[in-house]
């Protein structure tokens, strides 16, 4: 029954601050497809994701996450979901081990499960000589994998990630995308922010344009080019056409 | 630009570089307030002169020749107040070596390093010195009031107290760095800079308890025993309570002395201060503890949240310098307790007080670290816990804390006297509920590794949780004591903690 709704419907979703961040945004991602946002500075990305995750109060609007109405029960929401911010968010007095334990703990994983998924998937970041070493000696690439780790080890359906590669080497951001994309095929569902843009053209099957906190595009590539009317394209050249379309109009 | 030109504009921008900080710190980091600071910090340091005129006012008639018990009180305050500055020193000079972000720039520029961490080793110096002065200043000044112009020379002596507590602390932690490694130095400097402050109080207190049964350190000061162990008039033991007089003789060559031994740590110790400052800044790389691996363990989420929570208060170096701090604290009124087993002195009234005086301060302690303090806001903010669970378990982790330090304490009082026990328990429940809960009304998101700065983000609620500590401290005592004016402190100390409510932040 879940799995007919869509992973993420957001309906006229608003936030202000000292201007609007996000204006009456209509949003709707499909269950097990990644989904890219991208946007200028500024432009609400992160807001929206915020609200969405339960970590900002909307002033106006709907989320639904897999039909669950987020602000009516958010508990049951954020059961299901993960979030993972550009600066990683772990402890630096805890190993990864343990961090892990705490967030299947939070989510209220069985701990048998958890402690097995727990070192596979550290081990799979390429974490494994530092399973129990404390965090705070470690780069931000290394922190950034463990925060990762801890947002899939309670196996969410819907994984929200805003500049997940932020800072990341070649190989960490490789490990990274790799494992994305494994929790895709597996009928996941994952949202990315991202500024660069080639990621989002190579992994997203849909790219949502956000602007002035309004998606002012959305589709695959093929459809933003046909959009556009321009066919040869990359999606460096629509974003900044779209963007600069946009300023104009406003 | 010249070596000279290049280490007087070093020197400037060290001095500003200490005079924004010590304005952020005052003003809580907001630049309008900057006025207001200065006008709230005129006005804290003339009303500092009551207390001051309270404690110090009926020395100022004396004059040398002092006599042995004058100088030996006079002597054992001097030496206090250094311990006090050394204590601050060495919390500034670690604070040198981890939190600034400058090392890389000056170490990577095209000058000598020596010269440059020479001015360093200066400008630590100066802003203690500085620091000293501003709190003795107060004192000199009834001194200076009351009893003549000769007393001007006591800046003088806080002068050289300062500038050598600031060259034994430099020596001291460059030592640490090179003994135990900088991994280690930080919370060895802490743990340090706790004990050495409170140290020499304490240990005169002991003394005191174990002689005479009392808590008054002037017992043991003003005793026979310190008469006989008081090095002879000529010694140079007494320069500094000489000098504090007036007598120009000790006054300068004190002054010389601390000077020298500053110039000898800068020249020792400059060329070395780069090596310190590039291991300290590599430590945070270098050096990961480990810990056994082992199964996870069945937990409900309040428990998950709990069990982290006491995790990092075990792990915190903070908590443990100030943890060691309270129980040194708690060390005398424990004596005096243990004591009172023997004898059944009144003066075990005293312990209850003390206790629940650290409680409370301890509790505000915690509770910043546990709820203010959380590395992984929106970790906890996205888990699928409401935001009273997640606040409803680090609150109990912070009275189960105080619960687990202060409970023996308790227990012993207990088997000595019953009621002082049941009333000291009812204080530190009353203290650690009071302080965590103006935590909570005050509360800010923020590292754990900016506890340091925590006072400055609300000076009302540092304020208010002091303020409550002592407040239930007194109505404790009173409860024992007086019992009708323990209902009046106790209106004094609700009407405190009903005003910070009042005054707290909207909630965001």
């Amino acid at each position: 029954m879940m799995s007919e709704h869509a992973a993420l419907q957001l309906r006229g979703l608003t936030k202000r601050f000292d201007r609007t961040a996000v204006d009456a945004l209509d949003l709707n991602v499909r269950a097990g497809e990644f989904y890219a946002l991208v946007g200028p500075n500024g432009a609400g990305k992160t807001t929206t994701l915020r609200m969405v995750a339960g970590l900002l109060r909307p002033d106006a609007g709907s989320i639904a996450i897999f039909g669950i109405d987020a602000r009516r029960d958010p508990a049951a929401a954020k059961q299901v979901m993960a979030w993972i911010s550009d600066e990683p968010m772990i402890y630096d007095k805890l190993t990864p081990l343990e961090y892990l334990e705490f967030v299947a703990g939070l989510w209220g994983i069985d701990p048998v499960v958890a402690r097995s998924s727990a070192h596979d998937l550290l081990v799979s970041l390429g974490l494994e000589a530092h399973l129990n070493q404390r965090c705070e000696g470690f780069s931000k690439g290394m922190r950034q994998k463990v925060a990762l780790a801890g947002a899939l080890v309670h196996d969410p359906r819907l994984i929200i990630l805003d500049e997940p590669l932020t800072g990341l080497d070649a190989v960490s951001a490789r490990h990274v995308k790799g494992l994305l994309a494994d929790r895709v095929r597996n009928g996941d569902t994952v949202i990315m922010t991202t500024h660069i843009l080639e990621v989002a053209e190579r992994m997203a099957d849909r790219i949502g344009v956000i602007a002035a906190g309004r998606l002012v595009a959305e589709g695959t590539l093929a459809e933003l080019r046909q959009e556009s009317g321009r066919a040869d394209f990359s999606l460096e050249e629509l974003f900044i056409a779209l963007v600069d379309l946009e300023a104009t109009a406003a | 630009m010249t070596s000279a030109t290049a280490l007087s504009w070093f020197a400037r921008h060290e001095l500003r570089l200490a005079w924004r900080e010590w304005l952020a710190m005052m003003t809580g980091g907001r630049r309008r307030r900057t006025r207001a600071a200065v006008i709230g910090l005129i006005l804290f340091a003339a009303m500092l002169h009551l207390p001051a005129w309270a404690v110090i006012g009926r020395f100022s008639d004396l004059r040398a020749p002092l006599d042995q018990d004058s100088l030996i009180i006079m002597t054992a305050t001097i030496f206090l107040a250094w311990a006090l500055i050394l204590s601050q020193a060495i919390e500034s000079v670690t604070r040198v070596f981890y939190a600034r972000a400058d090392l890389d720039l000056i170490m990577s520029s095209p000058t000598r390093l020596a010269e440059i961490f020479s001015v360093r080793i200066a400008a630590i110096a100066l802003s203690v010195t500085a620091m000293a002065l501003l709190f003795a200043t107060p004192f000199v000044d009834v001194l200076v009031f009351e009893g003549g112009a000769r007393w001007l020379s006591a800046f003088g002596v806080v002068v050289a107290a300062g500038l050598s507590a600031a060259a034994v602390a430099i020596a001291i932690t460059i030592m640490l760095f090179r003994l135990i490694g900088p991994a280690r130095t930080r919370l060895v400097a802490q743990i340090l800079a706790a004990i050495i402050g409170a140290g020499f109080v304490i240990a005169l207190q002991i003394a005191a308890i174990v002689s005479y049964g009392t808590l008054s350190r002037f017992a043991i000061l003003t005793s026979d025993t310190a008469s006989t162990l008081a090095p002879g008039a000529a010694s140079m033991v007494w320069w500094p309570a000489r000098a504090a007089t007036g007598d120009a003789a000790t006054l300068l060559p004190l002054l010389s002395a601390s000077l020298v031994l500053l110039g000898v740590v800068m020249a020792v110790f400059s060329p070395r201060f780069a090596d310190t400052a590039i291991n300290a800044s590599a430590y945070t790389v270098s050096t990961a503890r480990s810990s056994r691996a082992r199964a996870f363990r069945k937990a409900s989420r309040q428990q998950a949240l709990r069990r982290k929570e006491f995790i990092l208060l075990w792990r915190d170096p903070w908590l443990i310098s100030q943890t060691l701090m309270q129980l040194l604290y708690l060390v005398p009124p424990a004596l005096l307790l243990w004591r009172s087993f023997a004898d059944s002195a009144a003066a075990i009234v005293l312990v209850t007080p003390v206790i629940v005086m650290a409680a409370g301060q301890l509790a505000g302690g915690l509770a910043w670290l546990t709820i203010s303090g959380e590395d992984a806001a929106d970790l906890v903010a996205s888990a699928p816990l409401s935001p009273a669970q997640v606040i409803r378990a680090k609150i109990e982790v912070v009275l189960i804390a105080i619960g687990a330090i202060f409970a023996p304490l308790v227990a012993a009082l207990a088997l000595a006297a019953p009621w002082h026990a049941t009333v000291t328990a009812g204080g530190i429940v009353v203290a650690a509920t009071s302080a965590t809960a103006i935590q909570l009304w005050f509360r800010v998101q923020a590292r754990r590794s900016q506890f340091r700065s925590r006072q400055t983000s609300s000076r009302l609620a540092t304020f208010a949780e002091a303020f409550c500590s002592i407040g239930w401290a007194a109505t404790a005592v009173l409860l024992l004591t007086i019992p009708m004016a323990a209902t009046i402190s106790a209106l004094m100390t609700s009407a405190i903690l009903a005003a910070a409510w009042k005054l707290r932040p909207a909630a965001g």
